[in-house]
């Protein structure tokens, strides 16, 4: 029997992991599992890139000169909310399906770097992602304002709080095939009727009114004001975000379920 | 060390209108290895969650290494070791990155490494978990549920979907944790499993312990009884044997063509046995002498046919 076991080999020796060495163990498994999946990378990034090329490039849609200046701040929305929101939510649909969430709340990993971990992950993902998007917009000519660069950092994270707390409300609470449809929909209604390609103030009137308290077109006119305009974001945008943001995580943490 | 691994009493747990677990109690020693055996839906799988705080009781008290394991689950999780049933990981990850993020949660992991190869998976550790067989998945499982150098382990199941080597090499595996001084309790429906594993078996059918002890005690009937058993075309009249063999012997056939003797099995018996069956004319084939089997057992207590 004990041949191929030194006596001790199992000894308990039990305990905790260091949380930061948790925290960037969780997180980069998240990010490199987004980064491998082939149907995450069209999402997050082949698809925003394209709407980055077609919105400058081809005259469709109406957009005041320099035309990349307006084109960039909607596409970077779009990426938040791709990989924040769809991307989250049809990654936690699966996962739950596949028993990892039960899997991981069984380790040490307390709860909170659970959550903590997942976060940290997308915002590597986004970083990467508006890196890339920002230096092909550079190459169609964008010079964004430089005083709104830590303004688009704050809503940055801010939207990819507001859009994760929103996709783990989704992923969380429903089964892997209907949150896989659902988020897609969503994103796809966000995406030409939530204030990203079209933003407010092409809208009628009574539309605009409704589609400006969505937290797409509050980041898209956040973004737009920080990095086309330079001035600080209307606070109606970051009070938009807060609200959603906060209202889908309160209800995530009743309606998430393990498995 | 004197408080042990898992100390349940009167556990009562329903989902809805179905109770699955109607008053289980039990008790696992620290080192020792405990065997819940029963059939599928007998409440063997909430029994461990709820051990595992992953479930809250109705009823009943539950510790695990002396905590509460739903109040106190943030202590008692980093000295226990899980292995769910049916595994759990990411679909699209490798399975030593796995192993590598279950065991960056713990303080002094195994070698991940190592452990991987022990459990013969180094010719898959970077294939994706949802494209590992079955019993690939078990064992990574296994694997993440012994990475930590846990003071307990759960296994629900853990031989399910396994070839036999697999299935070796994972009692080996119980039989080195429990040689270290490492609780281990399992579920399985296995008998020959319960038998070779555990100190302690608890029956469990329908929600509660209908029998408990050691697999010797499990198995033991009065001092001298011994069965002998063979197998004959089916329907035999077995009448005529009674008549031939001494006083107290009895004969059933619990299964067509399965035949049974109890009682004092000597030479003298096994001897008749074989006369009479050459007066009928028919070959007794398989024909053991020896004490119950844990499936006899188990059989006994939870009735013979088939569940829905």
């Amino acid at each position: 029997m004990s041949g191929r076991f030194a006596p001790g080999t199992f000894a308990p020796a039990p305990g905790a992991g260091r949380p930061v060495r948790m925290l960037l163990a969780h997180a980069r498994t998240e990010a490199s599992l987004t980064l491998r999946n082939g149907e995450q990378v069209l999402l997050t990034l082949l698809i925003p890139l394209a709407l980055l090329f077609g919105l400058t490039l081809v005259h469709v849609i109406e957009l005041p000169e320099p035309r990349v200046a307006a084109a960039a701040p909607r596409v970077f929305a779009l990426a938040v909310m791709s990989t924040a929101f769809t991307g989250q939510a049809i990654a936690l649909g699966f996962d739950r399906r596949y028993g990892v969430l039960k899997r991981l709340a069984a380790t040490a990993l307390p709860r909170w770097l659970l959550v903590a971990g997942r976060v940290l992950g997308c915002l590597a993902v986004v970083a990467l992602q508006l890196v890339v998007l920002a230096a092909a917009a550079a190459l169609l000519g964008w010079s964004p304002s430089a005083a709104g660069l830590l303004w688009t950092v704050v809503l940055v994270v801010l939207g990819t709080l507001t859009f994760g707390a929103l996709g783990v409300l989704l992923g969380g609470a429903l089964k892997a095939e209907v949150v896989l449809a659902l988020a897609n929909v969503v994103w796809l209604v966000l995406l030409f009727a939530g204030g990203i390609v079209l933003t407010t103030d092409a809208l009628p009137a009574g539309m605009a009114e409704v589609v400006r308290l969505l937290p797409s077109a509050a980041l898209t006119e956040g973004l737009t004001a920080v990095l086309a305009d330079g001035t600080a974001p209307p606070a109606s945008t970051v009070v938009t975000l807060l609200v959603w943001g906060a209202g889908a995580g309160l209800l995530a943490t009743r309606t998430t379920k393990l498995v | 060390m004197s408080t042990p691994a898992v100390e349940v009493s009167d556990l009562v747990k329903s989902y809805g209108p179905t109770t699955a677990v109607a008053g289980v109690g039990f008790r696992l020693d620290r080192g020792a290895v405990l065997a819940l055996l029963g059939p599928n839906g007998a409440g063997k799988t909430t029994t461990v969650e709820v051990c595992e705080g992953f479930r809250r009781p109705d009823s009943g008290r539950v510790q695990v290494l002396g905590l509460d394991p739903v109040t106190e689950g943030a202590a008692l999780r980093p000295r226990i070791g899980v292995m769910p049933q049916g595994g759990g990981a990411y679909p699209g990850v490798r399975a030593a990155e796995m192993l590598r993020l279950v065991a960056a949660c713990a303080a002094n992991p195994l070698d991940p490494a190592w452990l991987i190869d022990v459990l013969g998976l180094a010719g898959c550790a970077r294939t994706p978990y949802k494209r590992l067989s079955g019993g690939q998945q078990q064992r990574l499982s296994l694997a993440c549920a012994l990475i930590g150098r846990p003071e307990l382990v759960f296994l629900d199941e853990p031989t399910a979907g396994m070839d036999p080597q697999a299935r070796r090499l994972v009692w080996e595996l119980v039989g080195a944790l429990r040689a270290d001084g490492v609780a281990v309790l399992l579920t399985t429906h296995l008998m020959e499993e319960a038998e070779a594993l555990a100190d302690h078996v608890v029956i469990v059918d329908g929600g509660r312990v209908v029998a408990e002890g050691t697999p010797a005690e499990l198995t033991a009937e009065g001092p001298d009884e011994q069965r002998l058993r063979f197998r004959a075309k089916s329907g035999l009249d077995t009448a005529l044997l009674v008549a031939a063999l001494p006083e107290g012997c009895r004969v059933t056939e619990p299964t067509a063509g399965e035949y049974l003797v109890t009682g004092v099995v000597d030479p003298q018996v096994v001897s008749t046995v074989t006369a009479w069956c050459a007066q009928q004319g028919v070959l007794a084939e398989e024909l053991r002498v020896g004490r119950r089997s844990l499936e006899d057992v188990f059989l006994e207590l939870t009735g013979r046919e088939l569940r829905s």
